[in-house]
C-alpha cells in the first residue's frame, strides 16, 4: 500500500485537527486571525508538498497522483487560500471571528484535494461529502442573520438531494459494470454496444449529482440564491476552488472511467452547456444585487467550460484547465472588490452602490475594471485566454454550434459586465467607501496584476495544462 | 414460495427514491420532511448497492454502505443544526416561509 502518494492530504488534515486543537486551547482569546494564518501557512506547506510529492496509485488504486490532480491541486489550494485571505477582514468587522471558518475552509479543501486525486466511485463521494458538508456550514455560519441561514438551508437541503442522486447513479454503475474502480471500469466498458440501460441511467444520474455541484443549468436554481445570502468570503471560496475541484471531477469521471461512452454523454454535455452559456448571460441582465449578478456569471462560465469537455479529448481538457485558472483569479479578484464595498461599517452589495468609485477610490475601480473586462472576455486579459483556448478546441473537435453560441452569449454577457464599469465612471459620485485594509488590497493587486499580465507569460500555465489532459488521455 | 430476485431489491429502491424525490419537491409542509426524504434517498442507494454487492459476491458494495451511513449521519446532524439556526432567526420552518432571496 503505497500511502505516500496521499501525503498532501494527510498532513493537510493533520493540521486542520492541530488548528482546531489550537483554537479550543486559547478559548476566550481572539483566535481567528492566528487561526486563519496557521491555515495559510498549512495550504502553503500543502502546496510545497504536492509539487515535490510521489506520483503514482495508491490504497489499491483507489487514488492516483498525477499531473492532473497535480494541477488541480494546487489551483484548489490557491484559491483556497484567497479565500480565507479575504475572510480576514469581513469576518473582525461582520462579528464572524471564530476560529472554525478558516478550519472549515481547510477541510473542504481535502475534500477537494481528494476529488481531484480520486480513481474510485467510493473515493469520490467521500471527498464530494468532506466538501459540501464543510460548505453547508460555511454558507450558514454567520448564524445571526436570517439570509445568511436561509442560503445555508437552501443550499443543504439541495446539495444533500444532489449527492443523494449521485450515490444512486454510484450504485447503478456499480451493479451493471460490477466495478468501483475507474480502470476496471473502462476495461468493462470498453465495447460501447454492450453498455446496459441501467449503466446510462446510472451515469446520467453522476452527471446530475455533479452538474449541481458545478450549478449547470438545470441544476443551478440553487446558486443566485446562495451566492447571495451567504458571507462574501463564503462566496468567494464557492465561486472557485470547489467549482474547480467539482469540474475536475466531473471530466476525470467522464474520460477515464466512461471515455468510451463518448457519444452516449457527449449530447447531454453539449446540452447543459448551451442552457448554461444561455442562462447565465440572459440571467444577469436584470441583477441589481452584485453578488446575484457573480451567480450568474459563474452559471455563464461553467457553460463555457463544459464546452472543453464535450469536446472529449487533450486540446478540450487542457482548455478546461487553463479556464478554470483565469476564473478562479477573475472571480476572486472580483470579490475582493465586493468585499472593499463597505460604507460606514454596513457592507453593500448593489450594483449602484459603485456609483463615482471611479473618482472616490480610482485604484480599486480599475482593479474592478479589469476583473469586468476579463469576465467578459476582452484582451489582452486573462479571460479572453481561457475563452480562446476552449473555443478553439470546440472548433478543432467540429463542435461548430458550441463555439457560435458561446461567442453570442459571451457578447450579450459583455454588456452586464460593461454596465458595471459605465456605473463606477459615469453615474453620480456615491458617498467614498471605508479606508480598505491591506490584506484586500493586496488580494485585489495580486489576482488583478495575474489576470492583466497573464499574457505576458502563458506558457508555464498552458504547459503544465497540457500536461495535466494527457495523463488523463494516456 | 417467490424467491427474491434481484429485480425485487431494484425495484423497493427505485420506488425509494421517486418517493424521496417526490418528498423534496411536493411537500409544502415542513423542512424536517425534507431532511426525512432525503434519507430516504441514500437508503435506495444503499439498498441498491448491498443488493448488487450480493449478487456480483464482491464485499465492495458492503463496505461503501458503511461509509455511506456515516455520511448520512454526518449530513443528518448538519442539516437538523441548519434548521435549528434558521428557526432561531425566522420562527418558522415551513417551506413556504424559505422565501426571503427571489429572482
Amino acid at each position: 500500500m503505497n500511502w505516500m502518494v496521499a501525503l498532501p492530504e494527510l498532513v493537510l488534515a493533520c493540521f486542520g485537527m492541530v488548528i482546531l486543537l489550537v483554537g479550543v486551547l486559547q478559548r476566550g482569546r481572539d483566535t481567528f486571525q492566528l487561526a486563519s494564518m496557521l491555515t495559510l501557512g498549512a495550504f502553503l506547506v500543502t502546496i510545497l508538498l504536492v509539487i515535490a510529492g510521489a506520483r503514482g496509485f495508491g490504497y489499491h488504486g483507489q487514488f492516483v497522483t498525477d499531473a492532473f490532480s497535480l494541477f488541480v491541486n494546487v489551483l484548489v489550494l490557491v484559491g483556497a487560500s484567497l479565500a480565507v485571505v479575504g475572510s480576514l477582514d469581513y469576518n473582525e468587522h461582520e462579528n464572524l471571528r471564530r476560529f472554525e471558518f478558516p478550519v472549515l475552509v481547510l477541510f473542504a479543501t481535502v475534500g477537494m484535494m481528494v476529488m481531484a486525486s480520486s480513481t474510485n466511485l467510493m473515493t469520490l463521494y467521500l471527498g464530494l461529502e468532506l466538501q459540501s458538508l464543510s460548505i453547508y456550514v460555511l454558507a450558514a455560519f454567520a448564524r445571526d442573520q436570517l439570509r445568511s441561514s436561509e442560503a445555508g438551508l437552501k443550499y443543504f437541503v439541495l446539495g444533500a438531494l444532489a449527492s443523494g442522486l449521485l450515490l444512486y447513479g454510484i450504485s447503478l454503475v456499480y451493479g451493471f459494470a460490477g466495478s468501483m474502480q475507474f480502470d476496471q471500469l473502462a476495461t468493462a466498458l470498453a465495447d460501447p454496444a454492450h453498455a446496459s440501460p441501467g449503466l446510462i441511467v446510472g451515469i446520467v444520474f453522476i452527471i446530475v449529482g455533479l452538474a449541481f455541484k458545478i450549478s449547470a443549468v438545470p441544476f443551478h436554481m440553487w446558486a443566485p440564491d446562495v451566492y447571495e445570502g451567504a458571507p462574501t468570503p463564503v462566496t468567494l471560496l464557492m465561486a472557485t476552488a470547489p467549482k474547480v475541484a467539482a469540474m475536475a471531477l466531473l471530466v476525470r469521471t467522464m474520460a477515464t472511467p466512461f471515455g468510451h461512452l463518448l457519444q452516449q454523454w457527449q449530447q447531454l454535455i453539449v446540452l447543459i452547456s448551451i442552457v448554461s452559456m444561455l442562462l447565465g448571460a440572459f440571467g444577469a441582465i436584470g441583477q441589481r444585487n452584485i453578488k446575484r449578478l457573480m451567480a450568474y456569471s459563474s452559471i455563464g462560465h461553467v457553460g463555457y467550460i463544459l464546452i472543453g469537455l464535450a469536446a472529449g479529448n487533450t486540446v478540450g481538457v487542457r482548455g478546461v484547465l487553463i479556464y478554470l485558472v483565469t476564473y478562479v483569479f477573475t472571480s476572486a479578484g472580483a470579490f475582493a472588490c465586493i468585499l472593499a464595498m463597505r460604507r460606514r461599517g454596513t457592507m453593500l452589495e448593489q450594483i449602484s452602490d459603485l456609483g463615482g468609485l471611479g473618482r472616490r477610490d480610482p485604484t480599486l475601480a480599475l482593479w474592478m475594471t479589469v476583473f469586468m473586462f476579463s469576465m467578459a472576455g476582452i484582451p489582452p486579459f486573462s479571460g479572453f485566454w481561457g475563452k480562446y483556448f476552449i473555443f478553439t478546441a470546440a472548433v478543432q473537435s467540429g463542435l461548430w454550434a458550441l463555439a457560435v453560441i458561446g461567442v453570442l452569449t459571451s457578447v450579450v454577457g459583455a454588456y452586464y459586465y460593461i454596465r458595471v464599469i459605465k456605473v463606477m465612471y459615469f453615474d453620480t459620485p456615491e458617498e467614498a467607501f471605508d479606508p480598505r485594509p491591506a490584506s484586500l488590497s493586496t488580494l485585489a493587486a495580486a489576482t488583478g496584476l495575474f489576470t492583466t499580465l497573464f499574457f505576458v507569460f502563458p506558457a508555464p500555465i498552458v504547459g503544465a495544462a497540457n500536461a495535466a489532459a494527457r495523463a488523463l488521455f494516456g | 414460495m417467490l424467491p427474491v430476485a434481484l429485480s425485487h431489491y431494484l425495484i423497493v429502491a427505485a420506488l425509494l427514491l421517486v418517493l424521496g424525490v417526490f418528498g423534496i419537491f411536493l411537500n409544502r409542509k415542513n423542512v424536517i420532511i425534507i431532511l426525512m426524504s432525503v434519507e430516504l434517498i441514500l437508503l435506495a442507494a444503499n439498498l441498491n448497492l448491498v443488493a448488487f454487492s450480493a449478487v456480483l459476491h464482491d464485499m465492495v458494495g458492503q463496505v461503501f454502505v458503511m461509509f455511506t451511513l456515516t455520511v448520512a449521519a454526518a449530513e443528518a446532524a448538519i442539516g437538523l443544526a441548519i434548521v435549528v439556526i434558521y428557526f432561531r432567526n425566522r420562527g418558522s420552518i415551513q417551506v413556504e416561509d424559505v422565501n426571503l432571496m427571489k429572482g
